[in-house]
């Protein structure tokens, strides 16, 4: 394509680089300052983005090491970050597994079947998602509150109580399956009910193995969100063994205790896998609704 | 195969039902009946679902719609009928515990003390009481010791001969379990523990009448239940703790609206909300819309590698880079602030100025905003034909012109939906306001927990949780406002979404 260019069109191209490099200077910038106060030593800044002497003593205490201080002191470690990286991990995984357990059947049944309600329910399941948690923060302690003086493993600072809170949410998850199944053809469903399957079966056996793509997107997601999830976590746990990271990582930085560096590492050592599985998340989720949309 | 599992199905179904209702005859019997009441209904539909051929349909959605409606939309009901009442720290309590706990209160009986004594028997305790006027003796049988549950227990006139008392700290150490215990004399006397070396009689403090008014047995007055403030109130008018929980119907209301303690900050956390999630989105699509109008320009080398750098924020888990925000940010050992001082000799107080701690929330905000509407909008001026721009290009227009006369009209009509979506999202952003400022710097003239980047969330959560009132009542009052809020957002979001759908046909 032959355009005539312009004198004032390299200008253009010029600035806009500049104010693009500018940009990603802003936004990479608390990346870098935070890559640089974990390895250095002492909790204070002191001025210089590349450390002028490197030291791995956040690092070991974020690993749960203790570490011999510069006065000869022996530092325990304050937080137990690798146990809240675990909590975070065990309730995020559970939740995701009891969210495809729960959304992938829904699901199911809106793609497949023909009962009443199901226009309702599905629309009504859309202006759910509407209405965050925080918003019913009270009852849910309340309710958590009153479940725990009878059982005291749902209660409060229990992770089933966590897992139990979060297993509600599975209203925008029920209708990304149901757009994945309604991009199956129906046929082969068919097939197999002529066969002699009964729809369990066809659901078991032929449907969900076509499904697998969609399936691991929505774990992931349903993994991240318990992950990042603040306000439900902070209400119900309140045990410092018992926290989980999005919770745990604000008592780096109080102020009267600030203690920057050991956040730094921490928080580099948490973020660094979420974010990993974000973006290969975001990548699947890509090649997974793509892959339905040619089936169909 | 199929065999098999049709004889595993019910099964299962029976275990899980006979495992349903022993959950449900538990939490009634430790006095929680509204979750007695919501689990047996919840296994009453299961049964139903599973059990019933004509149902088969609901056996898949079942479970889903079930956690959602328990763990959702019953909280959020849940919600708005706290709202309706005082529950708060001071009035915690149902009627029926409160009561209780004044039943409960017992007081010695003057006198009647006995000398109590611990005596090993093997692994377990016998207790030994001595009644110094008579000179008789009681033993216990033996006991474990090892659990604080409440018991009634005989104890016989005799004079056993055990070991020797033990030390007074095994005692100390069993006190919880020892001071459960209540023994029945011969005589149908009741002793309790009153003291580390003594049991006395113990008689209950308030006796309850037919009308339902408490007698003190000491004082001779009478308490009366208030069933307007939620205490139990002497015939001077004074309220007795515990207090306890009754409906308030919409005074909670009444003081968000029309007390000047509550209705001052309300409207000035209101004002700040909805100016601090529209100008999120102003700014956080104006960037989101520039970034994605020059990677649609063909002339930018390196568009790849600054889409990845600039789609970073997007991707690292919010709670973390709100942290390091609010480190690098501190007044006083914070990076930003060092590279200020050393660059223009200013050091801003982030955090305890109210202007400026509402710029660093934006600030922050839009970091964390931009990526999204970047992603959303090259997605919109993709789909936007080339020939509008061959044809501009043909018309001699330059990009200001592109982009204000082709680009803007057509992606904003789709777009808006999700503006409105993000507004509603930012409304309630109680994550970045809680782990950022907590709401502070505090207003200095309110009495409830207010501050000046405090979004209505949050400050229901510091009502709710961080003020020492625990005032959940008045807490779950403003959330059923912020919930009719949302409901009136979602309205126009979803009203737009339907005009933006019928224009893509």
């Amino acid at each position: 394509m032959a355009v005539v260019l312009a004198r004032s069109h390299r200008w253009r191209v010029l600035l806009a680089h500049l104010f693009l490099v500018l940009l990603v200077a802003a936004v990479i910038f608390p990346f870098l300052m935070i890559l640089s106060i974990s390895l250095r030593p002492g909790n204070f800044a002191t001025g210089s983005i590349i450390p002028e002497s490197i030291s791995l003593e956040h690092w070991k205490l974020a690993l749960g090491f203790s570490t011999i201080a510069a006065d000869g002191r022996l530092v325990q470690p304050t937080f137990p970050v690798m146990t809240w990286l675990w909590n975070s991990v065990k309730v995020a995984a559970l939740t995701g597994l009891v969210t495809l357990l729960l959304s992938t059947t829904a699901a199911y049944a809106f793609a497949r079947m023909k009962f009443r309600g199901k226009q309702a329910s599905l629309t009504g399941l859309m202006l759910l998602q509407m209405f965050p948690a925080v918003l019913a923060l009270v009852a849910i302690y309340a309710i958590f509150d009153r479940i725990g003086n009878v059982f005291p493993a749902f209660g409060i600072n229990s992770h089933w109580a966590l897992l139990l809170a979060y297993s509600g949410g599975i209203a925008l998850h029920v209708w990304t399956i149901k757009g994945y199944f309604d991009t199956i053809p129906i046929e082969i469903e068919e097939a197999a009910k002529v066969d002699g399957a009964t729809p369990w079966q066809a659901f078991r056996l032929v449907l969900l193995p076509m499904a697998v793509p969609i399936l691991m997107v929505v774990f992931l997601l349903a993994f991240i969100g318990a992950i990042i999830e603040y306000p439900v976590a902070s209400i119900l746990l309140n045990e410092q063994s018992q926290l989980t990271l999005a919770v745990g990582s604000k008592l780096f930085l109080y102020a009267q205790r600030f203690l920057w560096g050991d956040f730094a590492a921490a928080a580099i050592l948490s973020g660094l896998p979420i974010t990993a599985v974000f973006i290969l998340a975001q990548r699947w989720m890509i090649a997974g609704l793509t892959a339905g949309g040619l089936k169909g | 195969m199929t065999r098999k599992k049709s004889l595993a199905a019910p099964l299962l179904l029976g275990v899980a039902l006979v495992a349903a209702l022993y959950a449900v005859v538990l939490v009634h019997a430790a006095g929680e009946s509204l979750l007695a009441a919501t689990l047996l209904v919840i296994t009453g539909v299961a049964a139903w679902v599973y059990l019933s051929p004509r149902m088969y349909a609901y056996r898949y959605l079942f479970p889903g719609i079930a956690a959602a409606a328990v763990f959702v939309v019953f909280p959020m009901l849940y919600t708005i009928s706290i709202g309706f009442t005082n529950h708060s720290s001071r009035n915690l309590l149902t009627f029926e515990r409160a009561t209780q706990y004044l039943l409960d209160e017992t007081v010695d009986v003057e006198g009647s003390a006995l000398q109590f004594t611990l005596h090993a028997d093997g692994t377990q305790f016998r207790v030994r009481l001595q009644d110094p006027k008579a000179q008789t003796s009681y033993v216990s049988g033996p006991l474990a010791l090892t659990n604080a549950v409440p018991r009634q227990l005989p104890a016989e006139a005799a004079d056993v001969p055990t070991a020797e008392p033990v030390a007074l700290r095994e005692v100390i150490a069993r006190q919880a379990a020892l001071k459960a215990l209540t023994f029945v004399l011969p005589d149908q006397r009741k002793v309790r523990m009153s003291g580390l070396r003594q049991f006395s009689s113990v008689e209950a403090l308030y006796e309850r009448r037919a009308d339902g008014t408490l007698l003190n047995r000491r004082t001779g007055d009478v308490l009366t239940p208030n069933a307007r403030t939620g205490f139990y109130q002497t015939s001077a008018g004074t309220a007795v703790q515990p207090g306890y929980r009754v409906g308030v119907g919409f005074d909670n209301y009444r003081r968000i609206f029309t007390e000047p303690a509550f209705r001052e900050p309300f409207a000035r956390i209101f004002a700040w909300t909805v100016s601090f999630s529209a100008l999120t989105v102003l700014f956080a699509t104006a960037l989101g819309m520039l970034l994605a109008a020059l990677f649609s320009w063909e002339a930018l080398r390196f568009r790849g590698a600054y889409q990845v750098l600039l789609f970073l924020p997007y991707a690292v888990p919010g709670f973390i880079s709100i942290l390091v925000f609010r480190g690098l940010f501190n007044n006083n050992f914070g990076e930003i602030n060092l590279i200020l001082d050393a660059l223009f000799g200013i050091r801003p107080a982030w955090f305890s100025d109210p202007t400026l701690a509402k710029l660093m929330l934006l600030i922050v905000n839009v970091w964390l905003g931009y990526p999204y509407m970047m992603v959303v909008c090259m997605g919109l001026i993709r789909a936007i034909p080339p020939e509008l721009y061959e044809a501009s290009a043909v018309a001699g227009a330059g990009p200001l012109t592109n982009f204000f006369r082709i680009t803007l009209p057509l992606i904003i009509r789709p777009l808006t939906p999700l503006l409105i979506a993000a507004f509603a999202f930012n409304f309630n952003n109680f994550v970045l306001i809680s782990l950022l400022t907590g709401g502070r710097p505090d207003f200095l003239d309110t009495s409830v927990p207010a501050g000046t980047t405090d979004l209505l969330v949050s400050y229901t959560y510091r009502i709710a949780f961080e003020d020492s009132g625990q005032q959940f009542g008045l807490a779950a009052a403003i959330s059923t406002v912020i919930f009719l809020m949302v409901a009136a957002i979602s309205l126009v979001q979803i009203r737009f979404a339907r005009i933006a759908r019928e224009e893509a046909r």
